[in-house]
């Protein structure tokens, strides 16, 4: 018995999996073409239907997204104009295999040139197409997993994924992989552990392997040693997940009884399809850049985009940040060109500078406040003045949808403290009817380090002294005024952060969907 | 002699005609007996607007104009449906792609 393998990799999907390993293979068994073109053109209409009513099996045992994709798919296959270049091609003499072969590769390099990341995506799709097809010309399908085995491969296709028995466990471990791709938030989705980019040289991996998805690794032929810590450390890693679940269900509180309200950040209304509204006391940050994608938004798309949200909350308050463009987040026709974004013209700069606009998003909001316990915030304050103007722009818009006789309601209007100036001198700002932190800014500005440039990441900490004395002093600052103050950016959802953020006087944070349950843990572990 | 119809609809849909729209839209089109077509520009080019190979293939994103026109039998009603189909968000609502930026 040689010794144990290591390979680390990417955890794309978090937890522990142990069990026999199972090879993916891509196609392996060779076509055997057939005597004539006709047979070929029969071989492969066959496989395409032998593909499509498997494709049709798996939609029925599938809801949500995972069942869209595979919709796609089959309409895609179901359609005569995605194989009839491979039948021209047989006709002309090609094999069946290299005909669909060459046919879809086609079609997937028009979709991988695409500008649209959504388009470049869609390969994915086609390739998963392809191999079905070769699959089923093949027979190629070979024995199907074992349940609970350690599925080992280069790559996985969403539709395998979704035939494979996860019900006894099991997990991924690929080459190459990502966590971005569709098996992987299927695999978050469904609570399969999965790791990508192993670093592996090994062709044949066989007998038991252990797959470490919380740091993504995984061991081939364990010794009995790593098999035990490997146990122990899946079973640590169990009862955190057990704890944090229970906690994700009850209102967050510090170890000392003191209640911490846990909102969530969101990024598009889709988001909320996603949480349980009990799961958290609301939204503390709506961002609305996601609008201003490539074209700007009519001011009816953000009022349905507004209300949405606001009926999910079913009550709880929601606070929409007003567009954040510039900086790192170019919008064509809005932003413009500068050397320094950063420190140029966006947030409420660029609404201000540009009100056509501005005024479309401020009437969509309130008429949007009508529908939940709606509040506004404006990004990238510096100055009284821009809150002064952002309030009176609210009111003439009020004012003509009053005279015009539409529903609407004026929402509490806030300011983001992420400009130093403000969290510096928060008296300058004490008409605004609430303060949200945005950490990742204030760290960035306050420590002169660009969050996206990992050569200085080291400097770009929520946790430095000077940062956290400005945020003590907002908190000190709200409390003393009966201002609420609020924390949104990414420190709240970190648990080595919390401790420092609840000690620095906050009470409210904001935090991604996804950290919240962690967020919520790390809180009831705090004495404050 | 039979029936003609033709109509341009703009896309508001927030990630443009992709693939649930695209299956939606190909479906309905299906439904019809008449010959319908689709293009991104008035003059062309014209394709197919029953196959979601060539729907999809036009990348069309939000604000799209798209120009579509049917001949033969029920031509206008297989026009009338696609237009409302796409006035009515493909039925989603506010969907789409996004550029996750934090706070």
């Amino acid at each position: 018995m040689g010794s144990s393998i290591r390979l680390t990799g990417t955890a794309a999907s978090p937890g522990y999996a142990e069990g026999p390993v199972f090879r993916l293979t891509s196609h392996a068994a060779a076509y055997r073409p057939r005597a004539t073109p006709d047979e070929e053109i029969e071989g492969l209409t066959e496989a395409i239907g032998t593909a499509s009513a498997h494709l049709a099996d798996l939609i029925d045992g599938t809801s949500g997204e995972a069942a869209d994709m595979l919709e796609f798919q089959l309409a895609m296959l179901s359609d005569d104009s995605l194989a009839s270049p491979a039948f021209v091609a047989i006709r002309a003499g090609a094999a069946a295999d290299r005909a669909w072969s060459d046919a879809l590769d086609a079609e997937i390099a028009g979709y991988e040139s695409s500008d649209d990341a959504y388009f470049r995506a869609r390969s994915a799709d086609l390739k998963d197409i392809r191999q079905q097809v070769l699959d089923a010309l093949t027979a190629a399908h070979g024995p199907a997993a074992p349940s609970g085995a350690i599925l080992f491969g280069e790559d996985i296709a969403p539709t395998r994924f979704l035939a494979t028995d996860w019900s006894k466990g099991g997990g991924i471990a690929l080459t190459m992989g990502s966590s971005a791709s569709h098996v992987a938030m299927l695999a978050r989705a469904r609570g399969v552990p999965m790791v990508v980019g192993l670093t592996s040289a090994v062709t044949a991996p066989a007998g038991v392997a252990l797959l470490d998805a919380e740091h993504g690794g995984v061991v081939l032929e364990p010794a009995a040693d790593e098999m035990e810590a490997f146990r122990r450390a899946a079973e640590a890693y169990r009862a955190r997940r057990r704890v944090a679940e229970d906690a994700v269900a009850r209102p967050a509180s510090s170890a000392n009884g003191i209640r911490v309200r846990t909102m969530v950040n969101i990024a598009h209304p889709s988001d909320v399809e996603r949480i349980d509204i009990a799961t958290c006391d609301g939204v503390g940050l709506m961002r609305t850049e996601f609008l201003f994608g490539t074209t700007l938004p009519d001011e009816e798309t953000q009022y349905r985009a507004y209300r949405a949200v606001l009926d999910w909350a079913a009550g709880r308050p929601v606070t929409i940040r007003t567009a954040d463009a510039g900086g790192d987040k170019p919008v064509p026709g809005l932003t413009v060109e500068e050397g320094n974004p950063f420190l140029g013209l966006r947030g409420i700069r660029l609404s201000l500078a540009r009100p056509d606009i501005f005024r479309l998003q401020i009437r969509a909001l309130l008429r949007a406040a009508t529908h939940g316990d709606l509040k506004v915030m404006f990004p990238m304050i510096a100055v009284p003045e821009e809150y002064t103007q952002a309030c009176a722009l609210f009111a003439e818009e009020a004012a003509a949808l009053d005279a015009a006789g539409v529903a609407h309601r004026m929402p509490p209007l806030g300011i983001m403290v992420e400009v130093p100036s403000v969290a510096i001198a928060p008296e300058l700002f004490a008409d605004a009817a609430f303060l949200s932190i945005g950490s990742n800014d204030l760290t960035q500005y306050v420590m002169a380090a660009a969050r996206d440039n990992t050569a200085v990441a080291a400097l770009n900490r929520v946790t430095n002294p000077a940062v956290l004395r400005l945020i003590e002093a907002v908190a000190t600052f709200g409390r003393d005024n009966r201002i609420p103050v609020s924390l949104c950016g990414d420190a709240g959802g970190d648990p080595a952060a919390i401790p420092a953020l609840l000690q620095a006087g906050l009470r409210d944070l904001s935090v991604a969907p996804a950290q919240l349950a962690l967020a919520k843990a790390a809180i009831s572990g705090v004495t404050v | 002699m039979s029936d003609t119809a033709e109509a341009q609809v703009e896309i508001r849909h927030a990630v443009g005609l992709h693939a649930r729209p695209s299956v939606k839209f190909t479906k309905l089109a299906k439904t019809f007996a008449a010959r319908v077509e689709m293009a991104l520009a008035p003059g062309g080019p014209w394709i197919d607007a029953k196959s979601i190979v060539k729907v999809m293939a036009t990348k069309a994103p939000k604000g799209t104009v798209l120009h579509l026109r049917a001949s033969g039998d029920g031509a206008r009603a297989a026009i009338d449906a696609l237009v409302a189909l796409v006035q009515r968000n493909f039925d989603e609502g506010v969907e789409g792609e996004t550029d996750v930026r934090p706070a």
